[in-house]
């Protein structure tokens, strides 16, 4: 009697949870495919022939894929007036974007560092104002910030007069890494500081006991130790400074040191002929490689489990 | 002049007052073992001896030199922390020889001593590995090894032995010891651990709410405790600390101590002890430690002042070696320790000899030692 009752309930517990298994999965699938969708359509568009484009649907296949454009895109398009593809801007860009993560991320940890396991006196204040420096919209530093570059620009020309070179002060690339580093240290610090906060600080200790000094600490103990919130940094750095737009294209707008993101736009905007869609769609493609690239590659080493051992339970 | 010497040490976190005035003195090749109860102040003593805190207020020297303003690097002290503090992403080697590296020792010379100090330690086996890798005991005793690879002026060890199983601690404390012996090193150790404090220490201090309470060798603090809680703290099981009354009467004073039969036991209390009568008439407490209150054939043959007496067994405890009996007693449950083959049953009258040559007596109010 009660085995009956128990069976009885049993299956009907087992519907529910078919049900709502069906809802999620169904959601989320639904989710995905409106996400992917205009991915999608890039992606099939930048392997079509222009007629192909012209005549078929949008989400249809492509019939005879060609990867044509995705060349044209690279060593030929019209960015305004030059036709020699976006390559040129292209490593403009990854010459913006790796010094600036690079140098970004190291002084985030050092400011972490220091915040944590060398506090002075006023150590919150400071760390305040840099978490509020997070907060401050990007439009409200560009005329400021011209200012600013405008400066240094002469200074590099008279630093030019003087020493024979202007180490490079008012070079676009150049400004575009100091505005990007500036704007991202509130963030790298917040970060680091954070992470480090939860960092044992016997591990400190112990290397001081040891004799390490201050960036012996900081490089063999901390940096070895920060492997999750590097990867974590990088990512978040690497995506805003390449995907950056604002800042591109007031401080480098024109010219030959226009990041890609500047270029693509100029692509798009060109009105020369018909809009050569698959173009458009493969250097956009292009465009945003580098960051599905560093998300895989970095996105590997997000390990957890790796201060095990450090303290006692 | 003594080696190590802390004078007037004062450690304030803010408003908080963790040690309070701190005063100790050891000699060059000394084992200082610290002892008190949880959060009185041990590591905090320990870490501003090593530069970790800084102190508030007082001194600390070493060989005449004050070291309050040197940076723990300069400091020429080896450490095991509390937590171990094993550098996660090194290996086992690479932990223990980090501190030589950083001095810029050669790299054969740092192989030679990691081998060395790995087979003292039995950790030879675990070289190459992370400390991820390794169990609580065997973490522990990679930090030993960090400490004992070195060659400093003084060690300075943080509960080190007290992951670690009994039979590993018993090996590891014999280490030490030889250590000690045949380097001559001085040492500052925390234990909670009675028989590593007392086998191991030449002078023991016992902590409590960031003062010391008695400072002095481990036959000192066993025997001549210098209140209540130093008598209590020290030994394992604990001094029975029993009210008493103290009498004068004409054969001389006597301590009454009172009974649940209602026929209290009467101590003549030895010529050794002076100044119980101011106290006579008054309460006072009277101390005596489970081994000096045995069976009348294991008593000590040599001592001067044993009294027997019948006494009630409430709970027989055989441990082994010795056999505890519990008797209630001047309100208390007192513990005596009898021989291993003592036969006794609970409930049984049996005489009990009491060694006044070890009693102590404490003012009740103050705790103070008073005889
Ligand atoms: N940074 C700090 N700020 C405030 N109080 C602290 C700090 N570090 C330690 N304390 C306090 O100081 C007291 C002594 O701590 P300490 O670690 O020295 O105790 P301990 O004697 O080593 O104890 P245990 O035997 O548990 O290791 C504790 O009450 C602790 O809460
Ligand atoms: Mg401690």
């Amino acid at each position: 009697m009660s085995g009956h009752s128990q069976s009885a309930s049993g299956s009907a517990v087992n519907l529910t949870r078919w049900i709502n298994r069906t809802v999620i999965y169904g959601l989320l699938v639904f989710f995905a495919i409106v996400y992917l969708m205009p991915l999608f359509v890039m992606v099939v568009t930048s392997f079509k022939t222009m007629d192909e484009i012209q005549s078929g649907n949008m989400l249809a296949l492509p019939q005879s894929p060609t990867i044509e454009p995705w060349l044209k895109a690279w060593g030929e398009v019209c960015v305004g007036l030059t036709c020699a593809g976006i390559k040129g801007y292209f490593w403009n860009s990854i010459k913006m974007v790796v010094p600036a993560v690079v140098i970004s991320t190291v002084m985030g940890a050092l400011n972490g560092y220091v915040l944590t396991k060398w506090r002075f006196p006023g150590h919150t204040l400071v760390f305040g104002l840099m978490l509020f420096a997070c907060f401050i919209p990007f439009q409200s530093v560009l005329l400021p910030m011209a200012t600013i570059l405008g400066n240094l620009g002469r200074f590099g020309n008279s630093l030019e007069d003087t020493i024979g070179t202007s180490l490079g002060f008012g070079n676009p690339t150049e400004n575009l890494v100091i505005v990007h580093v500036i704007y991202g240290l509130g963030f790298t610090t917040l970060f680091f500081r954070n992470f480090y906060e939860a960092f044992p600080s016997e591990l400190v200790k112990a290397a001081q006991v040891d004799g390490a000094g201050f960036f012996q600490i900081f490089r063999r103990i901390m940096l070895p130790n920060s492997l999750p919130i590097i990867v974590v940094t990088v990512i978040y750095q690497f995506t805003n400074i390449w995907n950056d737009f604002l800042f591109a294209s007031a401080y480098a707008g024109t010219g030959d040191a226009m990041p890609m993101t500047v270029a693509l736009n100029n692509i798009v905007n060109t009105s020369t002929g018909v809009v050569e869609y698959n173009v458009n769609m493969a250097s956009a493609m292009i465009a945003a490689l580098p960051t599905l690239l560093v998300y895989i590659v970095a996105g590997r080493y997000f390990v957890r489990g790796l201060m095990a051992g450090a303290v006692k339970g | 002049m003594a080696f190590l010497q802390i004078s007037s040490l004062r450690k304030r976190y803010g408003s908080l007052e963790i040690l309070k005035g701190i005063d100790i003195e050891l000699d060059e090749g000394g084992f200082l073992v610290l002892v008190g109860p949880s959060g009185c102040g041990k590591s905090t003593l320990l870490n501003t001896i090593a530069g970790l805190e800084a102190i508030t207020q007082g001194d600390i020297l070493v060989d005449g030199n004050s070291i309050a303003d040197l940076h723990p690097s300069k400091r020429d002290i080896a450490m095991v922390f509390q937590s171990y503090a094993l550098y996660p992403n090194m290996t086992v080697a690479g932990n223990i020889s980090f501190g030589m590296e950083m001095r810029g020792v050669p790299l054969a010379e740092r192989k030679q001593a990691i081998e060395k100090v790995a087979k003292v330690l039995q950790i030879g086996h675990l070289l190459d590995r992370k400390p991820g890798q390794l169990s609580g005991g065997q973490r522990q005793r990679v930090a030993m090894g960090r400490a004992l690879v070195r060659d400093p002026k003084l060690f300075l060890f943080d509960e080190p032995l007290s992951n670690l199983d009994a039979k590993l601690r018993v090996d590891m404390r014999i280490e030490i010891k030889r250590l000690h012996q045949t380097t001559g090193k001085t040492i500052v150790y925390v234990t909670h651990d009675q028989i590593e404090a007392m086998t191991l220490a030449t002078k023991i201090a016992v902590m409590k709410d960031g003062l010391v309470q008695q400072f002095g060798t481990p036959f000192e603090i066993y025997n001549n405790p210098a209140n209540m809680f130093v008598a209590d703290f020290m030994g394992s099981p604990a001094m029975n600390l029993l009210t008493g009354a103290i009498e004068q009467a004409n054969d001389g004073l006597h301590v009454t101590l009172e009974r649940p039969s209602g026929n209290p036991v009467r101590l003549a209390i030895p010529a050794r002890l002076q100044g119980l009568e101011a106290y006579a008439g008054r309460q006072v407490v009277f101390g005596i430690r489970p081994e000096a209150l045995t069976d009348p054939e294991g008593a000590d043959r040599n001592a001067v002042a044993v009294v027997e007496n019948e006494c009630l067994i409430e709970v027989v405890e055989p441990a082994g070696s010795d056999t505890f009996a519990v008797i209630k007693l001047g309100g208390k449950e007192v513990v005596a320790r009898l021989r291993a083959d003592a036969r006794i049953n609970a409930g049984q009258n049996v005489r009990l000899a009491f060694n006044l040559d070890k009693a102590v007596f404490f003012d009740p109010q103050s705790q103070a030692r008073i005889a």
